[in-house]
């Protein structure tokens, strides 16, 4: 005896995704077809365990939805400090604007998965562009902390050294002479 | 978690210190394999080996006997294949003008060495960190100066 089958593939695929999101007991809201949004935060092993066992009904999760975020986040903040945006609000408000998250669980997210803090990772981006504007635009630390917003030239000096342990002046003066010698 | 983890390469001719390194890298909160070397010979005919993984963070010892962490910068920076690995030179003294040699010479880092455990962790912790958002976030490695 034969059968014909059909098969309504969208119903196949929520309704095989729904059984293994239960048995896996996330508490979670289908936001789309093909994308779920869970509600707790899942361990890793979870994580891994569910992604394992729904590969085997050829359900593949696309990439790690956090290293996206992680990703918008850092793009967000090169533009801002590269492009000098001028921005109104506090950073963490224009994050949160861009992203269309809340704050907190960005700042989060960022911390545990980069080994730095968004606070932190902004000075750094905004160093690195202090040290290119300092040794390829030949600006002084005056311009560059007027371009940057700095309230005054001796805080991104000091927030220079914080960061790097040299001075901008021995910065300059060790590029200059690694230009030198090659 | 991130399971992302770090190539460290140590090259130090001082078997506590070597221990030393070894004990705070497995404390650190990025994950690490670390490689150890005895002296500069090993370590250049590691790194001139061609199969060999390079690390993406080298630790040198200034002082080690036949060939110093000088002498293995000067080569791995006249060396194509070698010249990306981010260099941290590490030394118990030494003078102004000597340290600004160093970074001249082309290391990224250059750590006074401390004699306490704890404050070991936190040196190493901020130089792994540090060189971490080079290495992911695409910045420009030729600026990578930290002085500690």
């Amino acid at each position: 005896m034969k059968l014909l089958l059909k098969f309504d593939f969208t119903k196949v695929c929520n309704t095989v995704l729904k059984q293994k999101l239960e048995a896996h007991q996330f508490n979670y809201q289908q936001t789309a077809f093909g994308e779920i949004e869970l509600m707790d935060k899942v361990s890793e092993e979870r994580l891994k365990l569910f992604h394992e066992d729904i590969n085997s009904f050829g359900i593949e999760v696309v990439e790690d939805p956090k290293k996206i975020v992680i990703q918008k986040i850092k793009d967000v903040i090169v533009d801002m400090v590269f492009n000098e945006k001028d921005i109104n609000v506090k950073t963490s408000v224009y994050l949160s604007e861009q992203l269309e998250e809340n704050y907190n669980y960005l700042s989060n997210l960022f911390s545990e998965m980069t080994y730095t803090s968004i606070e932190n990772f902004i000075i750094l981006q905004k160093i690195e562009y202090t040290k290119i504007l300092l040794t390829n635009e030949d600006l002084s630390l005056t311009e560059i902390a007027f371009k940057l917003n700095y309230s005054s030239v001796a805080h991104l000096s000091k927030q220079f050294k914080n960061t790097t342990g040299i001075t901008p002046s021995a910065f300059q003066r060790i590029i200059a002479k690694r230009k030198q010698i090659n | 978690m991130n399971s992302d983890y770090i190539n460290i390469a140590l090259a130090d001719d001082d078997e506590d210190d070597r221990l030393f390194f070894t004990e705070a890298f497995e404390e650190l909160k990025i994950k690490s394999k670390v490689l150890l070397f005895k002296d500069g010979i090993e370590l250049m005919e590691y790194l001139n080996d061609s199969n060999n993984t390079l690390p993406n963070l080298l630790f040198l010892d200034l002082n080690m006997p036949k060939k110093s962490g000088l002498e293995c910068l000067k080569d791995i920076k006249s060396a194509k294949r070698l010249r990306g690995m981010a260099i941290a030179i590490y030394s118990t003294s030494a003078s102004e003008e000597d340290i600004e040699n160093t970074f001249v010479k082309g290391a990224n880092v250059y750590i006074k060495k401390p004699n306490d455990f704890e404050k070991l962790k936190k040196v190493l912790s901020e130089v792994v960190t540090t060189n971490w958002q080079y290495h992911t976030s695409g910045l420009n490695k030729d600026n990578f100066l930290l002085r500690l």
